[in-house]
């Protein structure tokens, strides 16, 4: 337990101690005082015309995010579909079904990178390193592109630009992702994850029977999963397999990586808005809430399940489908990680967490990724929840709502209140359709409880652009391949264009100077307000489906039933 | 003077209610409904309940009982909303009827030849154009708006102002404009009428007060917003839970989803929207003020910058005595004497001060001047005085005249006394006595009592004062410390207030300012809330959004808290409303999921009799509390001048904390009390 506090503090401090600094360097790289590699974006430029140097409106700049993700959609979907016909394909497997070539092209195009299928007996070498690894890149840094756009809007005064997509896509991915991926990928190489491009090979096991190991490029796709909060494994059981996560180097680097860019944009974003004390209240928001969530979760897993008492050591918690190599503390600080980030990458398999310990993993994505949430989009997403906080906040001071100085009006509440319904329409509505339809029962491991876990969890995941799994639902099946696909979209772009529209509508604005009379967005009354926001519309969003999947099975549990 | 406030209408009062209780029902009208996004689903619901409860009824099946009361409190839940919109029209149209009282059925005399006032031609008033010509006569009510173009007279304002005492009225100057519905009480005016038939200025208040034509304000159109999108996501999540109650093996009788969507969707603040809209108005009313638009009572809420007028708003406007300063080797009585004896017959306020300053101080005789020949000011000498019976001449006045009367440069130590007072801001009139000066008196711009502390009440707001003046700066900035205000505009002229204006709202902030004379007209037009006095020009009236009946110009201060209070107590509602929700669900899930799961009945912290007496509580206390809260709505919400910080702190405290526990307590005694009587 004390051992558990102090690598939880030690991780905690690393993670600051990261997030600072990088925050700073990617303010600088968005506000191009990062040069050092010119002549690429020289030559890019130069290839793309002038449609790279021009500054944007907010509609020209989602217009060209749209039209890029739908070109990445394309591109990926026919590799998918047709990688038998492409090269590097060792291992000789055919092309996806086109609804889990669709389904993979939209996961991996919005940053979800949820896998219906298995890495490891799906995917071609080309599939993975040409397909899905470019659009681990670029999926990443369109988000990261959207908060810089957004910061942009925010600061500016009276202008209608936001910046250039194409240049901030640019320059996400050459200053501030490929570095990175580079970086780590060497670190989780030399830790032992495979590099290769051979084919699977068979290894005699002690027992004296024969184990096909299957290797390929992963160190250098695992990088990238964490970095840019994709989260797509090269292997099925993700960062549970062993040569995907070999070491405790490796555990603690990739959970770092996990958080490390979305925390990093609190301070990137309270230094592009000129005013770095509010970076400093979101990052305190959502560090707090992941506090609360990696607390939750923590708590409920080292609790253990109260029907194994006496059976096993009390001392080891819930151990089910989790490495011994982690344990409960690795394996829950990993779960807070990714469901607050966005991730989805996993180290234990959240299915067999306890019912509580599974609510908080799925909660953290329920509440709309922004507890850091996915680069660039989870800061974007809490900046919606700010617009709605300072709505009801600004009125109680009696003043017509501001932020950083500039006016909420009617056409921002429309766009946030917009933004409400995304994840009831991508979690309820999809889910309660699937029962409906009923492609639910199907799909689920068990029915009951558990089983309304599974599927909530899947369309959380999908709608929050997560890609982590209740790994019991089979989600390879015509209905769902759609109708999680649909969810991812409506989750990523339902977000980001609404967001744009308010970034584009406020940097046209001008900003008052704060006084005394104007409500501070900084400070512990804010991030108060705001965590009672985001907790609120959360809660009552999800309180009765809650209430009938994980809340119903644990309080089944506690008296004895299981389903 | 006595001024009495326009009829004042009692909160409750059962001349309003009566009609309200009509109103509510007679607003189920879904035209009328369907201006408001969640009462207007809640009716629909109510309606769909009610063909459910009729339905089993037929079937004579079992949830009858439960079913209609369920269907009655939602119609409740509306009629309650209705009846609190009701309420505050009423209390509007009841102010309207006493204007209307006063508008005017007979003829206007409307003149042919502007010279002869023998021959007038009756004229229904609704055929008189602007720019004709009428003519009011003692006892007449004046018909319309206008402009005098000739004559004096009295006019009993009283109708709309509250003033009991008439005001002059006259051609030319600041004086000049008179409002339909007031009384000539003497002498005759010939009026140069400036209103189109039916837009007079009591027909805009009639109009403002009845709030029949209110037009949403940005604010309140935002909020609608939320609320429409708030409704929205809870009818997702209820309407999805029959599918996920059939995966947990139960079903959900449709008549308690539909309880639970009203009682989550925000009715609370859903019902009492416009009821506070139409209550700020009756507020601004209730100071005096008439709005020309709603927009402008919000802005006023918003306001960073108050640009006042020193004279008359800061100040007396009239230079009082403040103190006698003799010149070396003079006597200060002999000086006040002096000086109280030439200002004898300056009837002046400026002299009439002196004489109070010379009797509190030393309590001079009046009657050594008795007899005194008197001379009076004037321009050309500028200085007045008296040559009393003994030979001796007294005489005050400007320095640089006395200088010329002595006929040498003043002494260098009276020198330095008016150099002192002329740079503190004051006035320095110079006291001679047959020639010889004997001392200067200090005349002085009297700021008003307690404007120093509303102005420190306004920055606590965070509202920065600036005095706008015609003094020089020397002057001008000392009497801005002596108010303390926060900035100086000094040989203020038309535009360079106008171009203050300009600067100010460049920087985003957001300019109020009051005025009356014609050439204020474009800095009004250009500020965010610009404050006309009635008694002002008829173009500064144009150029205003806000008309001051009092013409005070202090008045701002009190507009601005109108549109605050507006604006917190729609805020205050909103997270009390909201914050609701989190009881409700402790109060309905466990009811709705006990059967599935009966481990559930720990969400169920109430401890609540039944799972029918659960939901028809929550029910209960949903539309009781909108009836609650009325009064916080008509009243507005307590405001008192502080920083963002302190009222947001205090408000999150009564309306967020309170409204996350009031309803546990309010559903478990309705609980009890449905226990009681077996309800449910």
């Amino acid at each position: 337990m004390t051992d558990d506090l102090l690598q939880f503090a030690l991780f905690a401090g690393l993670l600051i101690a990261v997030a600072v600094p990088l925050g700073a360097y990617m303010a600088a790289v968005f506000a191009g005082e990062v040069r050092f590699l010119a002549p690429v974006e020289r030559a890019l430029a130069a290839g793309a015309g002038a449609a790279v140097r021009q500054d944007q409106r907010w509609t020209a700049y989602a217009l060209s995010l749209l039209a890029f993700n739908a070109a990445g959609f394309v591109l990926l979907f026919l590799i998918l579909r047709f990688q038998n016909l492409l090269p590097l394909n060792p291992q000789g497997f055919d092309g996806l079904s086109a609804p889990l070539a669709f389904n993979t092209a939209l996961s991996f195009v919005t940053n979800t990178n949820w896998q219906a299928y298995g890495g490891e007996t799906t995917m071609s070498n080309f599939s993975q390193m040409v397909g899905l690894t470019t659009q681990n890149f670029v999926s990443a840094a369109s988000g990261m592109a959207v908060a810089a756009a957004v910061a942009r809007g925010l600061a500016a005064r009276r202008t209608r630009v936001l910046g250039n997509f194409w240049t901030d896509l640019t320059r996400a991915t050459l200053y501030i992702l490929l570095p990175g991926a580079l970086g780590l990928a060497l670190v989780f190489a030399a830790s032992g994850i495979p590099q290769t491009l051979a084919a699977a090979f068979d290894a005699a096991t002690l027992d004296a029977g024969t184990q096909t190991i299957a290797v390929g490029p992963a160190a250098s796709q695992v990088a990238i999963k964490q970095l840019g909060t994709n989260g797509g494994g090269f292997f099925n059981v993700n960062s549970a397999h062993p040569l995907e996560n070999p070491t405790a180097l490796t555990n603690l680097l990739s959970t770092l990586a996990i958080l490390a860019i979305p925390a990093a944009f609190c301070f990137t974003y309270g230094r592009m808005v000129g005013d770095r004390r509010q970076g400093i209240a979101l990052f305190a928001a959502m560090g707090l809430l992941f506090l609360a969530g990696f607390a939750a979760i923590y708590a409920a897993e080292a609790a253990g399940n109260p029907l194994q008492a006496g059976l096993v050591d009390p001392g080891t918690g819930n151990m089910e489908g989790k490495e011994v190599r982690f344990g409960v503390l690795g394996s829950t600080l990993w779960a807070a990680a990714t469901t607050a980030a966005s991730n989805g990458s996993v180290n234990a398999m959240h299915d067999s967490f306890t019912p509580l310990g599974g609510l908080v993993a799925m909660l953290n994505i329920q509440l709309g990724e922004v507890v850091f949430g996915g680069v660039g989009v989870g800061l974007t997403g809490m900046l919606l929840f700010v617009v709605l906080t300072v709505f009801l906040a600004g009125l109680m001071v009696g003043r017509t709502p501001e932020y950083l100085g500039k006016k909420i009006e009617a056409r921002e509440v429309k766009l946030a209140a917009l933004t409400l319904l995304v994840m009831p329409l991508g979690v309820l509505v999809a889910s309660a359709a699937s029962i409906l339809a009923g492609t639910a029962e199907t799909a689920v491991l068990t029915p009951g409880p558990h089983g309304l876990s599974e599927l909530l969890y899947a369309y959380s995941s999908a709608t929050g652009n997560n890609g982590s799994a209740f790994a019991g639902f089979s989600a390879n099946t015509e209905w769902h391949n759609i109708a999680l696909g649909i969810a991812m979209m409506l989750g990523r772009f339902g977000y980001i264009v609404p967001i744009l529209a308010i970034a584009g509508s406020l940097a046209g604005k001008t900003a008052a100077p704060a006084g005394p009379g104007t409500f501070p967005t900084h400070g512990a009354l804010f991030v108060t307000l705001l965590l009672a926001t985001i907790l609120i519309v959360g809660a009552l969003t999800f309180l009765p489906v809650l209430a009938l999947g994980p809340i119903a099975e644990q309080v089944s549990l506690a008296a004895g039933r299981t389903f | 003077m006595s001024k009495h406030p326009p009829a004042e209408i009692g909160l409750m009062s059962p001349r309003i209610l009566g009609p309200a209780i009509g109103q509510a029902v007679r607003k189920l009208d879904p035209r009328s409904l369907a201006r408001n996004p969640v009462i207007f689903s809640t009716a629909l619901v109510s309606l769909l309940s009610t063909v459910l409860v009729a339905r089993e009824a037929l079937q004579s099946g079992p949830a009858v009982w439960t079913g209609l009361q369920i269907a009655i409190w939602l119609w409740f839940t509306v009629l309650f909303a209705n009846f609190a919109e009701a309420v505050a029209e009423g209390r509007g149209k009841a102010r309207a009827d006493a204007f209307r009282s006063t508008r005017t059925s007979a003829k206007a005399k409307l003149l042919e030849d502007p010279a002869d006032r023998s021959r007038t031609r009756p004229t229904d008033i609704a055929q008189v154009e602007p720019g004709q010509l009428i003519l009011v006569e003692a006892g007449d009510t004046i018909p319309t708006d206008g402009t005098v173009v000739a004559g004096v007279a009295s006019v009993d304002e009283s109708a709309i102002t509250g003033e009991s005492a008439p005001v002059i009225r006259e051609s030319g100057g600041d004086r000049s404009s008179v409002t339909g519905g007031t009384r000539l009480v003497s002498d005759w005016l010939v009026v140069r009428v400036t209103a189109k038939p039916g837009e007079t200025f009591l027909d805009r208040m009639i109009a403002l007060v009845e709030g029949a034509r209110r037009q949403k304000t940005p604010n309140e159109i935002a909020l609608d917003i939320l609320l429409a999108g708030l409704t929205l996501v809870f009818l997702l999540v209820v309407a999805t839970l029959p599918a996920f109650a059939s995966w947990s093996g139960t079903t959900l009788p449709v008549i308690y989803l539909a309880a639970l969507f009203v009682t989550l969707i925000p009715t609370t603040i859903g019902g009492l929207l416009s009821a506070i809209g139409i209550a700020g108005m009756d507020r601004l009313v209730k100071a005096n003020v008439v709005a020309k638009s709603g927009r402008a009572v919000e802005a006023a809420g918003d306001i960073d910058v108050l640009l006042l007028d020193k004279t008359g708003t800061i100040t007396f406007g009239n230079r009082m005595a403040d103190a006698f300063e003799p010149a070396p080797g003079v006597a200060p009585r002999m000086l006040a004497e002096a000086a109280f004896l030439a200002s004898l017959a300056d009837d002046t306020p400026e002299g009439k001060s002196i004489v109070d300053l010379a009797l509190r101080s030393f309590g001079f005789s009046p009657d050594a001047a008795k007899d005194a020949h008197i001379v009076p000011f004037s321009a050309h000498t500028r200085m007045s005085g008296v040559d009393l019976p003994g030979g001796v001449s007294l005489r005050k006045g400007a320095s640089d005249a006395m200088a010329a009367l002595s006929g040498a440069p003043l002494a260098p130590a009276v020198d330095q006394i008016v150099k002192r007072i002329a740079s503190s801001g004051g006035t320095p009139l110079v006291v001679a006595q047959d020639r010889k000066v004997l001392g200067v008196i200090h005349l002085k711009d009297v700021v008003k009592p307690a404007i120093r502390e509303r102005f420190a009440e306004l920055r606590r707001m965070g509202i920065r004062t600036v005095m706008i003046t015609g003094d020089n700066p020397l002057t001008a900035a000392a009497i801005a410390a002596e108010a303390g205000v926060d900035d100086v505009l000094a040989e203020a002229t038309p535009e360079k207030k106008l171009e203050l204006i300009r600067k100010e709202q460049a920087a985003g902030r957001l300019v109020a300012m009051c005025g009356d004379g014609s050439n204020d007209a474009p800095a009004l037009a250009q500020a965010d809330v610009g404050v006309a006095m009635n008694t002002g020009t008829a173009a500064a009236k144009e150029a205003g959004n806000l008309i001051d009946l009092d013409s005070d110009p202090t008045k701002l201060i009190e507009i601005v808290m109108v549109g605050k209070q507006l604006l917190i107590s729609r805020g205050a509602l909103t997270t009390f409303s909201v914050a609701n929700d989190v009881a409700k669900y402790f109060a309905i899930l466990p009811a709705l999921f006990v059967g599935a799961y009966p481990g559930l009945a720990a969400l169920d912290v109430m401890g609540l009799g039944s799972p029918q007496s659960a939901i028809l509580s929550a029910i209960i206390f949903n539309a009781l509390v909108i009836v609650a809260l009325i009064p916080i709505a008509l009243k507005g919400v307590r405001y008192r001048p502080a920083s963002a910080a302190t009222l947001l702190s205090r408000n999150l405290l009564v309306y967020g904390l309170g409204g996350l526990l009031a309803p546990f307590v309010g559903i478990k005694l309705i609980d009890l009390l449905v226990d009681l009587l077996h309800l449910a």
